[in-house]
C-alpha cells in the first residue's frame, strides 16, 4: 500500500499526455512581457525605465512587500515599455516588456550544466542568496521561498519536504524535471536542509511515476537522510497539508503553517531553482511548462522563460484547433481559464493546458441530492453541500463557524457532484466574503 | 483569434457521475432479487412492479408538469426506483389499484409536497408502504407461499411470514425452539424460501446488489453494515439472556426485511446522514429501534417504521454530526 493522506480526495483521469517527452529548451522569443506581480503579496517596483539596457538575469525589479520577489530579465535586450497587460486572472497588471537582441548572460552567471555538489554558503547566505534571486513555489501558489526558510522565533523545523507529486491530471512538468535533474535537485535538498538546519528531506512522488521515484531513489541513496516515498495516487496529494499527513502523519492545524508541525515543503521546481541560483548564481527567470491537451498535436515539456508568450507555446506543440474551448493555464483542477492566449508565462506556470469544446462545457446544475459524496471526497473535512447555500445567503458567520476559510479550492466537490453544482464557485465567493471580514476585525 | 473561449472558474473537468447513473446503478443492481422474486411469487411479482413503477413515473410526471409546474425530471431514474422498492415492500398478491394508490402516495406526499428529489425527509417508497399497511392490512399482510402459486396473482396460497408466525407461536405460549422445527431453515432463509414482502426475501440475492453498488460507489458500507450489525448484537444478547423466548440473531437478520431496508431502504441518499459519522449513527438507530419493535411492538416486522423514525432525526445529525475537519484535532508525534 501507497501512504496517502486519509480524507476524502478524488481520482480524475490522469491524462499525462507529455508523460516521457523530455524538457526541450524553448527559443528566446522576440519580445518577453515580464510581470511586476508574478508571486503572493505587493507587486514589484520596477528598476530600470523605458530604453534601458538589460542582460539576461539582470535584476529589473525589487520585491518590497512581504511575501514579494525580486524579478529579473529573462533575455537580453532593450526595455521597449512599462505598462499593464492581462494576465491570467484576467486583470490588467503592470509588466516590463523587452525587445530581445541575443541572449548574454549578467554577471557571473554560471551557465554551464556541471553538476556542483559542493555547498560553499552558509544557511544565512543561503537564504539571502535565495531572496536576491527571486524564488517563489513553482508549484503555483508562489509563496516566497526565502520566507519559508526563515523560521518564526520559536519555531523549529524537523523535516524537508520535497514535493514531487504532481498530481493534477495532464501535467508533467515536475516529472520531467525529476527525469533530467535529479542529480541538480538532490543538491538542491541538501542546500534546503543546511539552510533549514535540518538533517532529514522526505520526496513524494505519486505512484504513477515510476520511473522518477526509481530514479530520485537512485540519486537519493548516495546521500544520508533523504527518502523517496512513492505515495498513492489520488487528487489532491500533492496538496501541502496533505503531502505531509500523507508522509510524515502530522497534521497541520486549520489556520496554521507546516512549520507549525516542523514541516517545510518545496515543490522539485523549486528545489531546481534553488540549485541553481546558489550553486550556478542563476536567478529565476525560466522554468519548465508542460503544453497539452487531447487536441494538441505534440504535447510537450518546455523550458521558457519568463514572460514569453503563451500563444507562442501553443504555436510550438502544434497551434490551436478548431474546437478548442478552453485554454487552461494550470492543471484542469486548480488552473486558471483564460480569455486570451496573449498571457505571458509567469513563475507559477506549471502548465498550458487545452481542452476541447466539449470538454470545456459545464453541465447544467441540478437540485443537490444530498447525496454525501461532496463532502465525502473534501479533504478538509468541510460540507460544501452547506456552504454553497450558506455562502448564496451570505451568511458569514455561520460559513465562518463552518470553517469555510480552511478550503484549499482543490475543487474535488464540484468534480464530484452528480447534480453538477457548482460548489467551489460559491465556497470561492463566501471566502472571499469571510476573509474580508475576518482582515477588517484584525485591523481594528 | 477569432473564437470566443470559455471562462470559467476551476475546476474545469468533472467526474461522470451524474443522478441519473446513480439511480439507473440501482436498478441494476436490484436485478437479482428481481429474479428471486418472479421465481418464488411468478406472475403477482410481474404485475405489481410494473404497476408501481409506471405509477410512480406517471404520478411524477403529472404532479412535475400539471401541479409544481415545473421541469419533468423523470428522466433522473429516481422514480423508477421508488417504484420498485415500493413493489419490493408489498406483498405479491396486493390487489393492482392498492399499488397505484400506494405509489401516488409515496410520489405525491413522500416526495413532491416536500419539493422534489433531494427536498424530501422521508423515503418515499416507506412513505408509500406504511400508508398502504395503514389503510389496509389485511391485504398488507397476507402473504403469498413462495414457489406455490407461480401462475397466480390474487388468488396466490397466502401463509404467515416466518417473522410473524414466530410472534404469534410466542403469543400462544410456544417456545422459540418449538417455533424454529416449523419453519424454514436458516439456508432456506437466506436463499429466499419464506413468505413475505416481494424484494425481502433473498438475502442472497440483496447481497449481490450491494457488492454491486459498493462496486461502482453508489453507495458505502457504513449503514448497511452497521444496521445488520447492530441487530445482529441487540438481538444476540436478547438470544444469550433467553434462547426460548427469543429467536437466534441470525433469523432476525434473515427475515422481516433486514436485508432490503439495510441495503436499500435505509441507503437511500436523499434522506440518510451525509457525513461518515452521522450514518453509523442513523445506521446503528435503526438497528435498536427494529429490535425494540419486534420484541416490544405491535408489529412483527419493523424495519419499516425503525427507517422511517430514524429519517426524522436525519436533518438534526446532519447539524450536530460534523465530519472530521482536517488540522481540527491535532495528534502530532
Ligand atoms: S470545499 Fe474546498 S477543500 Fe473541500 S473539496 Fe471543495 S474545494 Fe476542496
Ligand atoms: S455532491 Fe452535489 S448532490 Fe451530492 S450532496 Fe454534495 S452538493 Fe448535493
Amino acid at each position: 500500500m501507497f501512504k496517502t493522506f486519509h480524507k476524502g480526495g478524488v481520482h480524475p483521469p490522469e491524462n499525462k499526455l507529455s508523460a516521457g517527452r523530455p524538457v526541450e529548451p524553448f527559443p528566446v522569443p522576440a519580445t518577453v512581457a515580464i510581470l511586476l506581480s508574478q508571486h503572493m503579496g505587493a507587486p514589484a517596483k520596477a528598476i530600470v525605465e523605458k530604453g534601458a539596457a538589460v542582460k539576461t538575469g539582470q535584476l529589473i525589479a525589487k520585491g518590497e512587500g512581504f511575501l514579494s520577489g525580486n524579478i529579473h530579465s529573462s533575455v537580453t535586450g532593450k526595455v521597449s515599455r512599462i505598462e499593464a497587460v492581462t494576465d491570467a486572472s484576467g486583470y490588467k497588471r503592470q509588466a516590463v516588456f523587452i525587445e530581445a537582441v541575443a541572449d548574454e548572460w549578467f554577471d557571473d552567471i554560471n551557465t554551464d550544466t556541471l553538476l556542483d555538489k559542493e555547498i560553499k554558503l552558509n544557511a544565512a547566505e543561503i537564504i539571502n542568496k535565495i531572496n536576491e534571486s527571486g524564488i517563489v513555489g513553482l508549484g503555483g501558489a508562489t509563496f516566497p521561498s526565502h520566507v519559508k526558510l526563515s523560521v518564526p522565533r520559536g519555531k523549529k523545523a524537523d523535516f524537508l519536504i520535497v514535493n514531487g507529486v504532481e498530481c493534477e491530471p495532464y501535467l508533467t512538468a515536475d516529472h520531467a524535471l525529476m527525469l533530467e535533474k535529479p542529480g541538480e535537485i538532490m543538491v538542491g535538498i541538501e542546500i534546503l536542509k543546511k539552510a533549514l538546519g535540518v538533517t532529514q528531506a522526505h520526496i513524494g512522488i505519486e505512484a504513477n511515476k515510476p520511473d522518477a521515484i526509481a530514479l530520485m531513489q537512485k540519486f537519493a541513496s548516495e546521500y544520508t537522510g533523504v527518502k523517496v516515498h512513492p505515495l498513492k495516487v489520488k487528487y489532491p496529494q500533492g496538496g501541502e497539508k496533505q503531502l505531509i499527513k500523507a508522509i510524515t502523519g502530522r497534521e497541520v492545524p486549520s489556520g496554521g503553517l507546516p512549520v507549525d508541525v516542523g514541516v517545510v515543503a518545496f515543490n522539485v521546481g523549486t528545489v531546481f531553482a534553488v540549485y541553481e541560483a546558489v550553486q550556478k548564481n542563476k536567478p529565476l527567470i525560466e522554468r519548465v511548462v508542460t503544453v497539452t491537451g487531447k487536441n494538441i498535436k505534440n504535447p510537450a515539456n518546455f523550458r521558457v522563460r519568463l514572460g514569453t508568450p503563451v500563444a507562442g507555446l501553443i504555436e510550438a506543440a502544434g497551434g490551436l484547433s478548431e474546437n478548442t474551448g478552453k485554454i487552461i493555464m494550470g492543471g484542469p483542477m486548480m488552473g486558471k481559464a483564460l480569455a486570451i492566449a496573449d498571457i505571458p508565462v509567469v513563475k507559477g506556470t506549471s502548465g498550458i493546458l487545452l481542452l476541447q469544446d466539449d470538454e470545456a462545457s459545464r453541465n447544467k446544475p441540478q437540485p443537490c441530492v444530498r447525496c454525501g459524496k461532496c463532502v465525502a471526497v473534501c479533504p478538509m473535512g468541510l460540507e460544501p453541500y452547506l456552504l454553497m447555500p450558506l455562502s448564496q445567503k451570505n451568511e458569514f458567520d455561520r460559513l465562518e463557524s463552518e470553517h469555510i476559510m480552511d478550503c484549499m479550492e482543490c475543487g474535488s466537490c464540484s468534480y464530484i457532484c452528480p447534480s453538477a453544482r457548482p460548489l467551489l464557485d460559491f465556497v470561492r465567493s463566501g471566502k472571499n466574503n469571510v476573509g474580508k471580514i475576518i482582515r477588517s476585525r484584525k485591523k481594528q | 483569434m477569432s473564437k470566443i473561449l470559455t471562462v470559467s472558474p476551476s475546476p474545469h473537468i468533472s467526474s461522470d457521475l451524474s443522478v441519473p447513473k446513480l439511480m439507473y446503478g440501482v436498478v441494476l443492481s436490484l436485478i437479482p432479487a428481481f429474479i428471486v422474486t418472479v421465481y418464488m411469487f411468478g406472475l403477482g411479482a410481474l404485475v405489481i412492479t410494473a404497476v408501481s413503477v409506471v405509477s410512480c413515473v406517471l404520478a411524477e410526471m403529472i404532479i412535475q408538469r400539471y401541479i409544481m409546474d415545473a421541469p419533468v425530471r423523470i428522466r433522473d431514474g429516481s422514480a423508477i426506483v421508488t417504484g420498485i422498492l415500493l413493489a419490493f415492500n408489498l406483498p405479491s398478491n396486493l390487489p393492482w389499484w392498492m399499488v397505484v394508490i400506494g405509489a401516488v402516495f409515496a410520489i405525491g406526499v413522500g416526495k413532491m409536497t416536500y419539493g422534489g428529489l433531494g427536498n424530501n425527509p422521508f423515503n418515499p417508497a416507506l412513505v408509500g408502504r406504511v400508508f398502504l399497511l395503514i389503510s389496509f392490512p389485511v391485504q398488507m399482510t397476507s402473504w403469498p407461499l413462495p414457489g406455490a402459486s407461480r401462475f397466480h396473482y390474487l388468488d396466490a396460497t397466502t401463509g404467515a411470514t416466518p417473522l410473524g408466525f414466530l410472534k404469534e407461536a410466542l403469543r400462544n405460549g410456544q417456545t422459540v425452539p418449538e417455533v424454529m422445527n416449523q419453519i424454514p431453515d436458516h439456508m432456506q432463509l437466506f436463499l429466499g424460501q419464506m413468505g413475505g414482502s416481494m424484494g425481502e426475501i433473498s438475502a442472497l440475492a440483496l447481497i449481490l446488489g450491494f457488492a454491486w453498488m459498493l462496486y461502482k460507489k453508489i453507495i458505502t458500507w457504513h449503514i448497511p453494515v452497521i444496521m445488520v450489525g447492530t441487530i445482529f448484537a441487540f438481538t444476540g444478547i436478547l438470544y444469550l439472556i433467553d434462547p426460548t423466548r427469543n429467536a437466534s440473531p441470525l433469523f432476525h437478520i434473515l427475515t422481516g426485511g433486514v436485508m432490503l431496508g439495510a441495503i436499500y431502504m435505509a441507503t437511500d441518499l436523499v434522506t440518510s446522514p451525509m457525513t461518515k459519522k452521522g450514518m453509523i449513527l442513523y445506521a446503528a438507530g435503526i438497528g435498536v429501534i427494529t429490535v425494540v419493535i419486534r420484541k416490544f411492538g405491535a408489529y412483527p416486522e419493523g424495519v419499516s417504521f425503525a427507517i422511517l423514525i430514524m429519517n426524522a432525526f436525519v436533518p438534526l445529525i446532519n447539524k450536530y454530526i460534523k465530519p472530521k475537519r482536517f488540522g481540527e484535532e491535532v495528534k502530532n508525534g
